[in-house]
């Protein structure tokens, strides 16, 4: 990177801004670009991986990841973080599926529905208790991992929802494809979109990055800070909710441990796909594409016949090497940086 | 260079100079009403764990009984363990949640190496170096890599439970030799109702509570949390403190997996699993801030007991369980965070009000109501 800089010192002033883009693109590069690599090593050792059916089937699994990762950014750009969102898609998961024990005959669109209201009622209690209490996220939203899922066992009892209840046009949902990709995928990739062009263009957008990036500056700007915080974790408790009944469609028998330990995982996508944990910069199509690559190195793994259990581990390694590449970047970026203005000031 | 400390929404939230006229002359300047403000955080926890144990010799006649006291014990002491060297790290401002990971490592190290028939006085000293390393690790991509602890932990976390389950895969070993399976069962040096491990957190917590409040190297830990790039300027060595804290905190984690698979006679998959949760609420609730510079070993050992003596006396009653706990240790964590808030809270209240009076809207909404308002 620092050499793109240094090579070309007859930019205009607003170049250090063309770098951090071009960086921020590299970086959603690199992901892609390691993305390419697993794909054709495991493809080399196994063509069966890059069969239509497995493709289809690692598009299908990365959906939720993905979706929730996007709420999760939203959250994340603003120096916080949502540790409830596996709780959130837990109980979502099971009130929405028990509604079709409940009421026999329920159109599916109201049962997404109910997902979504969940999701909102646990989105706007933490983002009170976050924005306007002033405490920090971390904690509250530990508690609310805690208190959503307590809800959830409650709700649940030694009950769970089975497969056979749920009638076959929900199931379907997660199976369903249009031209050969699935809808669930096509959904998310929606979704991604539409909050990849809220982010980019609108100012309401732009002031989570603000915030994230040093949150007394955004005071001083203007920036309702709280204001748009709220909206963050509402949006946060929104997808999950709405992840919710997507896990329902995708594993059929729902109980009270349903989607634990979720969070880590879409944080996980989130982290690896480049958003800074610590607010200010990031993109959402970074984090899907986060979701993505865990989701096809946990399915490369599988086809590769490595046991399974290596999965969690290499997992974590890759966060790891993932946050440890950002900030090599980043020092790099920085000095780059500090290189052009000895430049424009001589 | 130290990396720069984040600035967390909660300290620049929290205005460093406005005098305002009405304000409170007992709270002469932010620092201050924050340390007088834990002195009594501590008293009310000892207030709390009172009530406690009235609340639970009300429930039951069985709540001080010998037999539930070492229950009681054995449950929370573990985590109490796992509490002390968490409070360090937070009070310089980092976290580390690899903790029940580690927990989960070396309790499933453990078993591996029984299985395959080491000497325990072996398997002890391997698991301790492999635990001190994990710690080292999270230390050294902290401190000399510069990443933030909580992206890190959030890594090693997945990472060490991954090894984890590497290790032991889904058998589970159990067999482990008299006098360390009775750990889980018989007290301390024969005295029934005391657990080891509450014995063993009772020595430590002195060790670590006289080192934090009366050594050099303690006072630096909140200098650090308090202000990394001051302390770095007068001389502390933030990185190498921090590094040693991660260190440690691996180390203790391993002894009491150790522990912990001794006192449940087996170590198998999932062992410990969100411990990590239960032993930052310990934490928290004891008074320290998540922003670091603040809390002392005294208000987590309260805590610890507050939390283990109300999950006890609520699990007697027979309506509450396991689950319901859960809704209410996530409650006391939220208050934890939201009560100290309170008196900026309010003040914040009053500015509002004053600005509305300077805009002549006072007709509308009297200052003293406000303020009633928020107590409410």
């Amino acid at each position: 990177m620092s050499a793109t800089a240094e090579t070309r010192p007859t930019l205009a002033p607003a170049s250090p801004r063309r770098l951090v883009d071009f960086v921020l693109r590299a970086r959603t590069f690199g992901i892609v670009g390691v993305l390419a690599l697993f794909v054709l090593i495991t493809t080399a050792l196994e063509p069966r991986f890059l069969g239509a059916g497995n493709i289809r089937f690692i598009l299908s699994e990365t959906s939720l990841y993905a979706l929730v990762a996007v709420g999760e950014t939203l959250v994340v750009l603003t120096r916080n973080v949502d540790l409830s969102v596996g709780s959130v898609v837990g109980l979502s998961a099971y009130v929405s599926a028990n509604m079709f024990q409940a009421h026999h005959g329920i159109p599916i669109p109201v049962v997404f529905l109910v997902g979504l209201g969940i999701g909102l009622a646990c989105g706007i209690t933490t983002g009170v208790i976050t924005a306007i209490g002033r405490v920090p996220s971390l904690v509250v939203t530990l508690a609310m991992l805690y208190i959503i899922r307590g809800v959830d066992t409650l709700i649940v009892g030694s009950g769970q929802v089975v497969a056979n209840a749920l009638p076959q046009s929900f199931i379907n949902i997660f199976h369903a494809t249009i031209l050969g990709i699935p809808d669930l995928a096509i959904a998310t990739a929606v979704v991604v979109a539409v909050a990849a062009y809220y982010l980019r263009s609108f100012s309401s957008g732009r002031d989570l990055y603000a915030i994230g990036s040093d949150p007394a500056a955004a005071r001083l700007a203007g920036i309702p800070i709280a204001k748009r915080v709220f909206a963050a974790f509402v949006l946060s408790g929104a997808i999950a909710g709405l992840g919710g009944v997507v896990w329902a469609t995708q594993y059929n028998t729902i109980d009270a441990t349903a989607a634990n330990g979720l969070e880590l995982q879409v944080i996980a996508a989130v982290v690896v796909g480049g958003v800074a944990i610590f607010g200010g910069s990031g993109s959402v199509v970074g984090a899907a594409l986060g979701a993505l690559l865990l989701q096809t190195i946990s399915s490369a793994l599988n086809v590769l016949g490595v046991a399974s259990i290596w999965t969690e581990a290499i997992a974590g390694f890759l966060l790891l090497v993932a946050i440890t590449l950002d900030r090599a970047i980043q020092l790099r970026l920085a000095a780059a940086l500090r290189k052009r203005r000895v430049h424009l000031g001589a | 260079m130290e990396p720069e400390r984040p600035t967390t929404i909660e300290r620049e939230a929290t205005p460093p100079t406005e005098p305002v006229a009405d304000r409170a002359p007992e709270q002469p300047a932010t620092g201050i009403r924050r340390f007088g403000f834990l002195l009594r955080w501590e008293s009310a926890l000892a207030v709390a764990l009172v009530l406690v144990v009235v609340l639970g010799t009300q429930i039951s006649s069985q709540f001080l009984s010998s037999y539930n006291v070492f229950t009681l014990g054995t449950n929370i002491g573990d985590l109490a363990i796992m509490a002390l060297p968490m409070t360090l790290i937070i009070i310089t401002g980092e976290i580390d949640l690899s903790v029940a990971s580690i927990l989960a490592l070396s309790a499933e190290l453990l078993g591996y190496l029984w299985m395959h028939h080491w000497p325990m006085a072996l398997i002890f000293v391997v698991v301790l170096a492999a635990g001190t390393l994990a710690g080292w690790v999270n230390g050294i991509l902290i401190t000399r890599v510069g990443l933030p602890s909580l992206a890190v932990t959030i890594g090693t976390l997945t990472l060490y439970r991954g090894l984890a389950n590497v290790v032991l895969g889904p058998t589970t070993v159990s067999n482990f030799p008299t006098p360390f399976s009775n750990l889980g069962v018989t007290g301390f040096l024969g005295i029934q109702w005391l657990s080891w491990s509450v014995a063993i957190f009772a020595v430590l917590a002195v060790a670590f509570g006289v080192t934090l409040r009366m050594t050099p190297l303690g006072r630096s830990l909140y200098a650090i949390g308090n202000n990394q790039e001051a302390a770095f300027h007068a001389g502390i060595r933030v990185k190498r403190i921090k590094l040693m804290l991660f260190v440690l905190s691996g180390f203790v984690c391993a002894a009491v997996g150790m522990l912990y698979a001794f006192e449940l006679s087996s170590a198998g998959e999932n062992i410990g699993i969100g411990f990590e949760l239960q032993v930052i609420t310990i934490v928290l609730l004891g008074g320290v801030s998540i922003f670091g510079g603040t809390g002392t070993i005294l208000g987590v050992a309260l805590a610890a007991f507050v939390y283990a003596g109300l999950r006890s006396a609520l699990l007697l009653t027979s309506s509450f369980n396991e689950n319901d706990f859960q809704v209410v240790s996530g409650g006391l964590l939220i208050l934890s965070v939201l009560i100290p808030n309170v008196p900026s809270f309010v003040q914040r209240l009053r500015e509002m009000a004053g600005r509305r009076r300077m805009r002549g809207e006072a007709l509308a909404r009297p200052g003293d109501r406000s303020e009633a308002g928020a107590h409410g």
